[in-house]
């Protein structure tokens, strides 16, 4: 077979400007797979970074206890005892299990948490806030705190708190003055805004304080235990994995980020079928575009395999030609196509830059092994017809004509 | 002398009904091995059909081939592939040269072919050969840039690459001038002399026909002398 691939390499160089072109064909088609790729991977990552960056891609919730039943002496349910709507379930152990979900693989930050509704009052004015207790040190484990102040110091200790740009405004607040929050348990603390800070997303600016953990162990009566712990991983796709992986290591109800976003999952899924259409439709261009000039290529050299033939060249010798120059084609259209592919891609910034107004292309996305390989497979495919319309080439007409 | 080939009671039609065209009608001839033989004939007398049958390109319509002991008649594709490149060659009027190779590699084609591969002893071959045409100087010339007699002097050449017992060539000087057609003449006789090559010449030239020790004419699809 090793002079089937010279005589297949000797056609293709010997129609140096028809091969150029038919090799530039497929190396377009792989450039369209490859861009594609770039970009419905890097938009589908800029939406996921947008859209779930900033929150818990696990949480682990306290169950809320069953309502109590009491059971008189004749077996009769006497009395239901209804959930008390402004009790907070604990994670009374939560320090216990910390150490082991930070040890889980791709686990990057765990943030045990104490949050609750509250307001906040300074003078007459007063604004409903969500409040999140959260350890000092760990302030941006989940959201990126520090990456969002646009005032005064992330850093939340004893008697300080952070709050939203639109929040502040609203109260007139600023750096180092005083105000008060109530908690829903009902106890008041007067703390000092030591920080503010500017997400973009209008209710979390307008309607969240951040303060320390020990604040709100205070403001929520709870000396012991987190509400909720918040995990945010490596890989947030690895969600559900994780969750399954923490729950059977603790026994918790680890609640992965997907549950509830089947919405979300169902676009980011339709943006990915758009993205398999369109590069089906690239790999079927290469096909055909290599099957036509293989079909061409095969008729104009009809006399000649029809003396290959004469010589002793069996049918099989003369598909692995045809055969091979759809390969060879694939080949150097595939690879042309993914270095041209990745140095257009180069000027864009790289996934973790993503800035809004420029194209989300992501360079690390733009399958170019998967582009090569399809592209050869494809090649292969297209030239089967070609060869196999050579391979039945009767000698006897072809040297004749 | 042995046979090299028998043929009996050919037949070959081509087309079918009030189209068909019978070429070959009962046609019947015998080639002893190491024989220098011409094929004469008329336009449209059966001779070139009879040459593709012989070299298995194409199969009578009725009638029994054996060569060198084996049945050509029922062997399949493949068979008949391999009995060709081994047993037989071909010279043809055009020379029918890949114009994409050297002169060399078109002539070590048929062991190449065979062999998966341009081995060392097939390039001294075909570089011995070419020198026995005259063609030393022009072993790695593009077969495109050679002239007329050139070619056909390597079309022989790679017509006797695999040492074939049968070489069947059709009108191979009729595309040349008479110098050229003489000195490829002088060649075949001489391969023929010396290494007792069958030759099975087509040609309508009488003088062609005179390099041969045996004329066989053929006439309304039958040998007729």
């Amino acid at each position: 077979m090793l002079y089937a691939l010279k005589i297949a390499t000797r056609y293709l160089t010997a129609s140096k400007a028809q091969t150029a072109l038919l090799v530039t064909g497929v190396a377009v088609g792989v450039f369209i797979f490859i861009f594609m790729s770039a970009l419905i991977g890097g938009l589908a990552e800029f939406i996921l970074s947008r859209t779930v960056g900033d929150i818990s891609h696990i949480t682990i919730e306290a169950e809320t206890d069953d309502p109590s039943v009491l059971i008189s002496p004749e077996g009769h349910v006497l009395v239901v005892a209804e959930r008390v709507r402004t009790r907070t379930a604990t994670l009374s152990e939560a320090a216990t299990w910390l150490p082991q979900i930070e040890g889980v693989p791709g686990v990057r930050a765990v943030s045990p948490q104490i949050s609750g509704a509250g307001f906040v009052t300074r003078g007459a004015q007063v604004a409903q806030v969500s409040v999140t207790g959260v350890e000092p040190g760990r302030e941006s484990a989940i959201l990126d705190l520090a990456g969002y102040m646009v005032e005064g110091d992330v850093r939340l200790g004893s008697g300080l708190i952070v709050l939203g740009r639109d929040l502040a405004d609203d109260l007139a607040l600023s750096i180092g003055r005083t105000l008060r929050l109530e908690s829903s348990n009902g106890v008041t603390a007067a703390l000092t805004l030591s920080g503010i800070f500017k997400t973009g997303n209008g209710s979390m600016d307008s309607a969240r304080a951040f303060v320390s953990l020990s604040t709100a162990r205070t403001l929520y009566a709870m000396p012991q235990g987190v509400t909720r712990i918040e995990i945010k991983l490596g890989d947030l796709n690895a969600a559900d994995a994780t969750a399954l992986r923490i729950r059977a290591l603790t026994g918790l109800d680890a609640v992965p980020w997907t549950d509830g976003a089947e919405q979300l999952m169902e676009a980011l899924n339709a943006q990915a079928q758009t993205g398999y259409f369109l590069k089906t439709f690239a790999l079927i261009t290469i096909v055909i575009g290599v099957a036509s000039a293989l079909l061409l290529s095969t008729y104009r050299r009809r006399p000649e395999i029809g003396i290959m033939r004469a010589m002793g060249a069996g049918r099989g010798f003369v598909i692995f030609v045809f055969v091979t120059q759809g390969a060879l084609i694939g080949l150097m259209g595939g690879i042309m196509g993914a270095a041209l592919g990745y140095l257009a891609l180069l000027p864009f910034p790289s996934r973790d830059a993503f800035e809004p107004g420029t194209l989300p292309m992501d360079i690390t996305q733009g399958s170019y092994g998967l582009a090569i390989t399809l592209t050869v497979i494809g090649a292969i495919l297209a030239s089967i017809l070609p060869a196999r319309s050579a391979a039945r080439v009767d000698p006897v007409t072809a040297i004749g004509q | 002398m042995s046979a090299l080939l028998e043929v009996t009671d050919l037949f070959k039609t081509y087309g079918t009904g009030e189209a068909a065209t019978r070429v070959l009608r009962g046609l019947s001839l015998r080639l002893d091995t190491g024989e220098m033989a011409a094929l004469l004939g008329p336009s449209g007398s059966g001779k070139s059909t009879l040459l593709t049958i012989l070299g298995t390109l194409m199969k009578p319509t009725s009638g029994s081939y054996v060569m060198l002991g084996e049945d050509m008649i029922s062997a399949d594709d493949r068979a008949l592939t391999e009995f060709r490149n081994a047993h037989i060659g071909f010279v043809f009027q055009f020379h029918n040269l890949l114009p994409d190779f050297t002169a060399l590699e078109n002539v070590i084609f048929p062991t190449a072919v065979r062999e998966g591969r341009e081995t060392p002893a097939a390039r001294a071959r075909g570089r011995d050969l070419l020198s026995r045409m005259g063609l030393a100087d022009r072993i790695e010339f593009p077969s495109a840039n050679l002239s007329g007699g050139q070619k056909q002097r390597v079309a022989v050449a790679r017509a006797l690459m695999n040492s074939p017992e049968l070489v069947l060539a059709d009108e191979p000087t009729g595309n040349l001038d008479r110098d050229s057609a003489n000195q490829v003449m002088d060649l075949i006789g001489q391969i023929n002399r010396e290494e007792g090559t069958a030759f099975l010449i087509s040609t309508h030239d009488e003088k062609i026909a005179g390099f041969c020790r045996r004329q066989i004419v053929v006439g309304d699809g039958v040998v007729t002398g």
